[in-house]
């Protein structure tokens, strides 16, 4: 069918970070989820970040060698995001009011692969917040912006590359105490 | 100094940066030393970990640039407000409805509770009012009804013909002794009539004329075991009665005679109709076109309705609406030339149970049927 090719384009383009696939998806879908989420006892900014979660899993969904497009990219997100948001709800001990605008698929595996996947980036996130100035600041510039030594050593005032390549090391140092303390690789 | 070179030599490994030569040393030295090639794993998990996180951080920031973009441009909504006033509305109920529930019970429970104590609090003398109010509604919606009697039971007097159906019944009473009796013109639905009087006699009787406009109407016993009564022991007033007049009635809310007695209570009926007076007495269905006396045996009037949700007030027609029909009829049909209305009453000064005894056999039972 023409519209599941369609569709396989998109995610395609969008495990690619192609910022235009993204926003396809995004226009297409937000206003259905916050239509629910608000609906349910929800507000806009539950809306938005339960919508951009179900986003993230989409994304990581589609980066994935063994994703196959079962449903329509809406019907996905819809169930995410319903899936996502019925568990917060139950966290906070207040009920749905029961409102459906959309039909649902099931997405129990995967709202828990992604909250697995949530739960180990929380640790880098955490180690990474707890590492202090300027090292935060350092190994984000160079592993989340990916910016060269050099850029990094004129930005941060060293006087040279390897004197930024030194500092750098000393942080990711610190940094791996952190994250190894929390995470098992046994696991 | 020593783990940063470690480090760096690592991830140059890892990165894939290493020269050949060296890369090969840097094998065999993970495969002589575990602590090494630990230590290649763990970063290695380490780097795949940041990369993921960098990953998801970076697409978090172009989804926040996206959402920003597409709310300003309005592709997406930007708030709360929706589309529609409908929708933000459904929204709010949804939202809180449990707590309007809570309250709209808590305000019910207290409006009864309030209310309770208002009735259990407030005197008497709110009632007449709340009467007065009430009256003034039915004033809007007109609702007397007629106290006449509905007889559906298929007839089976001897008088009447033979597969005729009663239709109403009422009062009537003589008012001359020849045989002319007044009724109201709504006792008379059908289109023949039999009298009955209080000793259970029946009489075959004609209708003689019928006004819808004044309630009345005429009726001849045409039967030949009919004994004229020479003085008829009442008369009929001409003239107003008073406010506060003691007053009885005779009538056939049942087959049998029934009296009942009361006051006059206004000198207009219902809805300051000037051509009947209202009562304060008990009156029933069958009691239409029964007649109103006062002490001194004088007929003040007709009662002809009451009203619905009141106890006790009664509507009758002032007598001198009797003079007045039988004298427009005198003059258009010689028929009614022989009626002579009684205005002499012979029960002056009696006591009320002797009053009753002679009036009575004047009062009859109307059944008019089809």
């Amino acid at each position: 069918m023409k519209g599941d090719t369609n569709e396989q384009v998109l995610l395609k383009a969008l495990a690619n970070n192609d910022s235009k696939a993204a926003e396809t998806i995004y226009k297409e879908n937000f206003n259905m989820v916050l239509a629910f989420i608000l609906n349910n006892n929800g507000s806009y900014d539950e809306a938005r970040d339960i919508f951009q979660e179900a986003m993230i899993t989409l994304y990581q969904k589609a980066k994935s060698e063994s994703f196959v497009l079962t449903s329509q990219i809406k019907t996905y997100v819809y169930s995410i995001c319903r899936r996502l948001w019925l568990k917060r709800l139950h966290q906070i001990g207040k009920m749905a009011n029961g409102v459906e605008n959309f039909e649902s698929i099931p997405v129990e595996d995967d709202v828990e692969i992604h909250e697995r996947r949530n739960a180990e980036l929380g640790i880098m996130d955490r180690a990474l917040n707890s590492l202090g100035e300027p090292c935060k600041s350092l190994l984000e510039a160079f592993y989340i912006n990916k910016k060269s030594m050099d850029e990094i050593a004129f930005s941060f005032g060293y006087t040279n590359a390897d004197n930024a390549k030194n500092q750098k090391y000393k942080c990711l140092i610190r940094l791996k105490k952190l994250f190894f303390s929390q995470y098992n690789i046994g696991e | 100094m020593e783990d940063i070179l470690l480090l760096n030599t690592i991830e140059r490994y890892l990165d894939g940066r290493m020269p050949e030569d060296e890369k090969g040393f840097f094998e065999q030295l993970r495969l002589n030393n575990p602590a090494i090639d630990q230590m290649v794993v763990e970063h290695k998990l380490f780097l795949h970990q940041m990369d993921e996180y960098a990953d998801v951080e970076n697409f978090k920031d172009s989804l926040h640039t996206i959402h920003s973009k597409l709310s300003e441009t309005g592709e997406i909504r930007s708030t709360e407000e929706p589309a529609s006033f409908g929708g933000k509305v459904v929204q709010l109920w949804n939202r809180y409805k449990r707590t309007a529930a809570i309250a709209a019970s808590i305000a019910g429970i207290t409006a009864l509770f309030i209310s309770a104590l208002a009735i259990y609090f407030s005197p008497s003398a709110d009632k007449s009012q709340l009467e007065r109010l009430s009256r003034t509604i039915e004033e809007i919606k007109a609702n007397q009804i007629v106290t006449n009697n509905t007889l559906i039971k298929e007839a089976n007097e001897p008088k009447i013909p033979k597969g005729a159906t009663l239709k109403t019944g009422g009062t009537a009473f003589l008012i001359d002794g020849k045989g002319f009796l007044v009724t109201n013109a709504h006792v008379l639905n059908g289109s023949g009539a039999i009298v009955t009087d209080k000793d259970g006699h029946e009489y075959n009787s004609k209708i003689l004329s019928v006004d819808h406009a004044i309630d009345l109407a005429i009726l001849e016993i045409d039967d030949k075991d009919f004994t004229p009564i020479k003085n008829l022991p009442y008369s009929i007033r001409r003239t107003q009665p008073d406010l506060g007049e003691e007053l009885f009635t005779l009538g056939y809310p049942r087959d049998e005679i029934v009296y009942n007695m009361g006051y006059l209570g206004a000198k207009t009926g219902y809805k300051g109709d000037t051509s009947s007076c209202q009562l304060s007495l008990t009156a029933n269905p069958g009691n239409s076109g029964a007649p109103v006396f006062n002490n001194n045996g004088e007929i003040v009037g007709i009662i002809t309705t009451k009203q619905t949700q009141t106890e006790d007030v009664v509507f009758a027609l002032k007598s001198n609406n009797i003079f007045k029909l039988i004298d427009s009829l005198k003059a258009t049909d010689t028929l009614f030339k022989n009626i002579k209305l009684p205005l002499k009453s012979s029960l002056k000064n009696m006591d009320r149970v002797s009053q009753v005894k002679k009036a009575e056999n004047c009062v009859f039972l109307v059944k008019s049927y089809n």
